[in-house]
């Protein structure tokens, strides 16, 4: 009466690549739910928004500005960078929600690799990041920055490096978070205090010496000068205001480059993406 | 016991047992969640674990579905070794969890794509496969609404349909019907009904509810991490044997007595009289001319499998009823949120 099964009809062989599609469907998700919360876009702009233009024009007063250099165009490639930490995130933590209403489970319990998982969930949460620097990029003109389609590349190409290392620290996090509490505790405790303390809102130099020691173990910081440098690189920075505003990083007095700032946020990177699998992978 | 029921299974071939499971069991510190749980599920079978809450079922269908790892004893679907064949396991079950488990903010079709791609099914397919499921549960006319828009039912059924997507051997269910209502729960059984006569899959469930128990063609009765029982609903409701019969009657010390005297096993219940005999509704004449007179009432019960849980844990399964489990408060959240 019954049908029986025909066993060897089942799940032949995985298809070919089918850990690079688990890892596009994964990142395809991630764009999709971005692109679908429209209201998320706007408020996760709004946070920089407000500091571009109240620390902005606040400090500005204060600041003045150095021949014809103002706070304004110092303080925009943080905020750049600031809405590019945020997103990436924010967007990490979603695994916290997924944990929460059950959709990770279905994304664990499938017979794709946890570092597919996480490399499509990075990348997809990157993505994102990327985009909403982008979209912060855009307003440049009103803070009287000035763009080349060069610079919007070298831009977009590095705030794929942040977010990639920021993003794979949220996921971490996030594989150690079972909670939705917890949080409300890893942004006050973490995602705050590096902002602050990165550089992406005040200059680097002459800070006292317990401040300077800070910024320089915050991994931020060398992620956010180099976007610095390469939107100073285009615009017109007078030696004067160059030297007040100093887009660069000094460690033990030597003036990074960009290059070995890369190299530290890759590794950054690469560290917390291999905890991140790690912390995926474990089966009680 | 154990070794013996493992050394029997070692020889089976792939097919001819869908589910082989020996000696499993699952400690959490002291706490022996699963304690040793030996069964058989062969191909295209209904296979119900009946238990109260906390009984043990979830731990068990999380070891199979290789999420949680046994600590003892072994576990195989379709051949293959849930501890070190983990993701040829994966390929060959689908599962249906106690919450939800889709994205509430992509399609319905959107949650089955991201399903195939990650369960590898060959992109030729996909499509079709896609559509087919969606019929089966008769959500095609939805395919592309969001989730969100879904009403608790219409949820649960896309995550059947979806768990069949990939045409799996074996289709988990744990405690599907938590949070549904009645005519819900119909349609679901429905659906699950339709997937095994037209996918021929065999179906492995977990409940506490008898009438759901009832359609499986096999049914264990789990309770403190063992399995106390094991067979067809008919089988287990024979263990009891008679009917009962209660008899309310003016004299009931008359009537107990009139009916020894007449053979039959019988014995004072609070206020009434019960007699144990097989077929109670074709007995029921003979029973009324030997009291003669004086009866009130009378109830004819047949077995249930609630006589059967009672039978052999000693308690009945209701008495979780009603109250709200821990998913049960995560669906009423959610809902909440919406």
């Amino acid at each position: 009466m019954r049908t029986l099964p025909a066993p060897a009809a089942r799940v032949a062989e995985r298809p070919r690549w089918h850990e690079l599609r688990t890892v596009l469907m994964v990142w395809e998700r991630e764009l999709i739910r971005f692109e679908r919360n429209r209201t998320r876009i706007v408020t996760s702009l709004s946070q920089p928004l407000l500091f571009l233009f109240v620390l902005g024009y606040g400090m500005s007063t204060l600041v003045g500005s150095t021949a014809g250099f103002d706070f304004k165009k110092f303080l925009f490639p943080g905020i750049v960078a600031m809405s590019v930490v945020s997103t990436a995130i924010f967007s990490a933590i979603s695994i916290v929600w997924d944990r929460e209403f059950g959709f990770l489970r279905e994304m664990l319990v499938a017979p794709a690799s946890r570092a597919s998982l996480v490399t499509g969930k990075t990348l997809g949460g990157a993505t994102v990041a990327a985009l909403q620097g982008t979209i912060m990029l855009a307003l440049a003109p009103l803070i009287g920055v000035h763009l080349t389609v060069a610079l919007v590349f070298e831009v977009i190409g590095l705030e794929l490096v942040m977010a990639i290392a920021l993003t794979s620290f949220g996921v971490f996090v996030a594989s150690r978070i079972n909670r939705i509490e917890g949080f409300q505790v890893v942004m006050q405790l973490v995602l705050f205090p590096m902002l602050f303390l990165s550089g992406a809102l005040f200059p680097l130099s002459g800070l006292p010496t317990w401040l300077t020691v800070l910024t320089r173990l915050n991994p931020l910081t060398y992620a956010v000068a180099p976007l610095r440098q390469v939107v100073f690189a285009v615009q017109n920075v007078p030696p004067l205001a160059a030297a007040r505003f100093s887009a660069t990083v000094t460690l033990f007095g030597y003036v990074l480059p960009v290059w070995l700032e890369l190299v530290m946020v890759a590794a950054f990177a690469l560290i917390f993406f291999v905890l991140a699998i790690q912390g995926f992978s474990r089966r009680d | 016991m154990t070794q013996l029921a493992a050394a029997d299974t070692v020889a089976s071939t792939r097919g001819a047992v869908t589910i082989d499971v020996a000696g499993l069991a699952k400690r959490f510190g002291d706490t022996r969640a699963v304690d040793g749980v030996t069964f058989e599920v062969r191909p295209g079978e209904v296979f119900a674990f009946l238990g109260p809450n906390g009984a043990g079922k979830s731990t068990t269908i999380n070891m199979l579905c290789t999420l949680t790892r046994p600590t003892g004893g072994f576990a195989r679907i379709d051949g293959y070794d849930v501890l070190t064949q983990p993701d040829e396991v994966r390929a060959r079950i689908g599962l249906v969890f106690q919450e939800q488990t889709l994205d509430d903010q992509l399609t319905a079709e959107e949650n089955l794509r991201f399903h195939a791609v990650l369960y590898g099914v060959a992109r030729a397919e996909r499509r079709a496969r896609i559509e087919r499921v969606l019929e089966l549960v008769k959500l095609s006319a939805r395919a592309k609404d969001l989730v969100s828009t879904f009403s608790g039912g219409m949820a649960r059924r896309l995550e059947i349909a979806r768990g069949m997507l990939h045409t799996p051997a074996v289709l988990f269910l744990d405690e599907p019907t938590i949070g549904l209502d009645p005519q819900t729960r119909a349609l679901m059984w429905d659906d699950v009904a339709t997937m095994r006569r037209e996918e021929g899959v065999t179906v492995f469930l977990t409940t506490h509810y008898m009438d759901e128990a009832e359609i499986a063609d096999r049914i264990a009765i789990i309770d403190h991490g063992r399995i106390v029982a094991l067979d067809s609903p008919e089988a287990l409701k024979a263990v009891i044997g008679a009917d009962t019969v209660d008899l309310h009657t003016d004299d009931d010390d008359r009537a107990l007595g009139r009916l020894r005297d007449a053979g039959y096993r019988a014995e004072r219940v609070g206020e009434g009289v019960r007699i144990f005999t097989a077929d109670g509704e074709g007995q029921v004449p003979r029973l009324l001319e030997t009291v003669a007179g004086g009866v009130s009432s009378v109830h004819v019960h047949r077995p249930t499998l609630e006589d059967v849980f009672l039978h052999y844990t000693g308690r009945e399964i209701r008495e979780n009823d009603g109250e709200p489990t821990s998913s049960g408060w995560m669906r009423a959240r959610r809902a909440a949120r919406r």
